[in-house]
This record gives structure tokens, C-alpha cells and sequence, in this order.
């Protein structure tokens, strides 16, 4: 499994994708915002938390096909589920593979550029957090659309619309946990709901997930 | 003599024949006299005048939407459980209707919606929980029409329906959490107390089950219509081999 997740990581840090692609999507999104409505410092600091979560989510979403589908091309999927390993293991490597590379850096990334959106001091921390919190499930869900649509040329689109409305418990309880912390709220009941709804994916989607994968490979 | 005999889609081809034509008149019926009663024969409402009629229409409509994802779970699950044809298809069959009453929920509440609170759209938990389960539809559809294989297809998709119907019932409590409502609690329960009046009752009853009856004939065309699809493709790959 380590081997796994060493392989995936090596793979996509050299082709040179994932990493700082989704990263400068993440700033371009984020940039955009005030172009479109405006540079009033109040209006951005209410909206920062959703903001920073729209954005993180799409950017988390723009490198989601990118998962299994070389591996699909060129038969190392094959090979990994005749591997020892069991699927649901390869699965589960795959998405946290995909998180450490994408979801990690806009955690990280999330707070500084919630200095450009006047996001509220008291904020910043809890973004930071319900990112952390809240991206392994986007990794996870992000993961089963890729084996669901892992044998569809050009899937990039339905991929899209087939996970977006499960990404939408995290972002409700993701962007109300940062928001709240943010109008001195509590926010204790969003952010362990948020822990929930990752805690559940990580439990059921691997199994989902794999399934998906060997119904593509009969 | 059990129910699985059906999922010969001879057997059920034969049934449904003689089946079909009185399901049909019977919910085309059904529908006529409700809408006649309901929107002709009930008293305007003493504060929403007669745009209460829309009743007769939206709650069906939006139950339907409901129970057809709960019968495309059921149907999904046969199908992976017993590899039956006919289960996968019904349920291929029941997504687009499922998706339309959906939309028609959701219009009709907004027609009302617009003279009753003074607005098309509310992001109203029961609301964004009918729009989000429109969203599901429109996956389950476009993974259908995006795979070639008809098995595979339903494999997919069948395991799309099961973890979306968490994540539906998930979203709906998101929602609850997130947004206070302005939408009005259930026309119906068991408890006779919270019941509509007695006058929107009975007609809203007899629509109710015009509704089932409409749904229930449009699944076995549809389903019916597939098979034939089914059929159709296995006698050109036969004419193409020879």
C-alpha cells in the first residue's frame, strides 16, 4: 500500500499536473470573485468562507479524472486488481494519493488567500481546519465518480455532474462551520457533522468505488 | 406462482400487454375526476383564494418524485442481488419520469409560491432538497446515456443510485441545518388532526392515487419500450454476424 501511495505521488508530482495546477486555479478563482462582485470589503469578507470553499471545491474537482483514468490507458489498473492488495486498499491509497496533492495544498494555501477576500480574523483558523476536515471526503466521492466514468471517453464532464451533488453535504456543513466562526457563532455542530460526512465516505466509498472499478474491468 | 416469474421479460411483456391499456384508462380517469373535483368543486381557501387548487397537483407530483428514486433503489438492488433484466430496466425507465415530477413540483411551488410568499424561489430546505434531488436524476440519466455496454451501464448505475441515495437523504438534513424554512409541514400524515380540510382531502386523495396510476403505467411503457430496444439490438447484431 505504501509502495502504492509512493507511486501515485512520485507520478504526480513529476508529470508536472495536479500540484500547482489546481493551486493556481484555486488563486484565479479566488481573484475572480471581486471582479464579479465588486471590490466592497464587506460584501468579500461575508462571502470569503463560501468563496474559499466554491473554489477549493472546483479546484478539487478540475484534476478528479485524472485518478484512474492512466491507469486505465495503459493496463496498470489491470494489474492492481489482480494484485495481493484488495481493491478497496488501491482505492482508498488512490484517494488519499489525490488528497495529499490536491486538497492538502488548498487547505494550506486557503487562510492566505482569505487575506485577499478580507476574510475575518477570527475566520481563518476554522477554514483552514474545515478544509482540513472536509477535503479527504471531496478526495473519496471525487474517486468513485472517476471508477464510475473511469471507461467513458472524455468523462471529465459527467464526472462533474455525477459528483457534485454528493460534494454538497460538505459544503453546506464546511463553509457554515468557517462562516459562523467568522460572526463569533458557534460552530461546533457543523464541524463535527462535517467530520461525520468524511468519516462516512471514508467508510463506504471505497467499497462503492471498487465495485465501480471491477464492473469497468469485466 | 411468485412475483419473480415476471422478471422473464416474456412473461412480463405478455402481462403488461394486458395490463397496460386498463391501467391506462384507469389513471387517465382518475386523473379527470380529480382535477375537475379538485379544481372546480372545492372552496377557495378563506386566505390563499383559489390558488390553493395547485395542491392537487403539487403534493402528488412532489411524492412521486420522491418514492420513484426510492422504487429506482429498490429495482437497483434487484437488480445487482438477482441479475434480472427487466429490474434494470424498470428502473432506467422510471428516471426520466422521476426527474419530471420533480420539475413539476418544483414549478407549481414556485406558481404558488409567487403570490403566497411574494416569491418564485426560496432556498427553502424542502425546496433545495427537491432541486437537489433533480440533480441526481440528471447523473443517474447521463451515466445511462453515456455507457454503450446495456450492463455495465446498469451495474454503474446501479451503484450510483445507492450511494446517492445516502448522500440525497444527507443533503436533506444538510439542508434542514443550514436554512430555516418557509415552506409549510406535511398536507398529510396519520395524524388526522394535521390533515388538510376535509373538502381538499378527498380530492387530493383521489389525485394522489391518479398520480401512482399515471407513474405506474408510464414505468411499464417505458420499461416495455426498452425491452423492445433491447430486442431490436440483439436481432441487428444476429443480422449483422450472418
Amino acid at each position: 500500500m505504501m509502495a502504492l501511495l509512493r507511486r501515485d505521488l512520485a507520478l504526480a508530482l513529476r508529470s508536472g499536473g495536479g500540484f500547482g495546477l489546481s493551486l493556481a486555479f484555486f488563486l484565479i478563482v479566488v481573484v475572480f470573485v471581486p471582479f464579479g462582485v465588486g471590490p466592497d470589503t464587506g460584501v468579500l469578507a461575508r462571502i470569503a468562507p463560501g468563496v474559499l470553499w466554491i473554489a477549493a471545491l472546483l479546484s478539487c474537482l478540475l484534476s478528479l479524472d485524472r485518478i484512474f483514468q492512466l491507469d486505465w490507458e495503459d493496463g496498470s489498473l489491470d494489474a492492481l486488481a489482480l494484485a495481493p492488495l484488495p481493491l478497496e486498499g488501491v482505492v482508498a491509497m488512490k484517494a488519499l494519493a489525490h488528497w495529499l496533492t490536491t486538497g492538502l495544498p488548498l487547505t494550506v494555501i486557503a487562510p492566505l488567500l482569505g487575506v485577499l477576500l478580507n476574510l475575518p480574523g477570527a475566520a481563518a483558523p476554522w477554514i483552514f481546519l474545515s478544509l482540513l476536515v472536509g477535503t479527504p471526503a471531496l478526495s473519496l466521492l471525487g474517486a468513485f465518480g472517476a471508477a464510475l466514468t473511469v471507461g467513458i471517453r472524455r468523462g471529465g464532464l459527467l464526472l462533474s455532474l455525477l459528483v457534485m451533488p454528493l460534494y454538497i453535504p460538505t459544503l453546506i456543513f464546511g463553509a457554515l462551520t468557517a462562516s459562523r466562526a467568522g460572526d463569533g457563532l458557534d460552530f461546533f455542530t457543523p464541524f463535527a457533522l462535517l467530520g461525520g460526512v468524511t468519516l462516512l465516505a471514508a467508510a463506504l466509498i471505497p467499497f462503492a468505488a471498487a465495485a465501480a472499478i471491477r464492473i469497468n474491468l469485466r | 406462482m411468485s412475483i419473480w416469474e415476471y422478471a422473464n421479460p416474456v412473461r412480463f411483456m405478455r402481462l403488461s400487454d394486458r395490463v397496460l391499456p386498463w391501467l391506462a384508462a384507469l389513471s387517465a380517469i382518475l386523473m379527470l375526476v380529480a382535477l375537475v373535483w379538485g379544481f372546480f368543486f372545492t372552496p377557495d381557501d378563506y386566505r390563499q383564494g383559489s390558488t390553493v387548487k395547485i395542491i392537487f397537483i403539487h403534493v402528488p407530483s412532489a411524492m412521486i418524485a420522491i418514492n420513484a428514486w426510492v422504487m429506482m433503489l429498490i429495482a437497483s438492488l434487484i437488480w445487482l442481488v438477482r441479475r434480472h433484466h427487466v429490474s434494470a430496466l424498470a428502473a432506467k425507465a422510471a428516471a426520466p419520469v422521476g426527474a419530471v415530477m420533480t420539475m413539476i413540483a418544483l414549478v407549481t411551488g414556485a406558481v404558488w409560491g409567487e403570490p403566497m410568499w411574494g416569491t418564485w424561489w426560496a432556498w427553502d430546505p424542502r425546496l433545495t432538497s427537491f432541486l437537489i434531488l433533480f440533480l441526481f436524476y440528471l447523473g443517474y440519466i447521463a451515466l445511462w446515456a453515456a455507457i454503450d455496454n446495456p450492463d455495465t451501464a446498469a451495474d454503474l448505475t446501479s451503484v450510483l443510485a445507492i450511494v446517492g441515495s445516502v448522500f440525497a437523504v444527507l443533503s436533506r438534513y444538510a439542508a434542514l441545518i443550514w436554512n430555516q424554512g418557509l415552506h409549510q409541514g406535511a398536507s398529510l400524515s396519520m395524524d388526522r388532526a394535521e390533515h388538510v380540510a376535509d373538502v381538499f382531502y378527498y380530492p387530493l386523495v383521489t389525485a394522489i392515487i391518479a398520480f401512482i396510476l399515471l407513474f405506474v403505467t408510464l414505468v411499464i411503457l417505458r420499461t416495455r419500450t426498452e425491452i423492445r430496444a433491447r430486442r431490436l439490438r440483439a436481432l441487428l447484431a444476429r443480422e449483422a454476424r450472418e
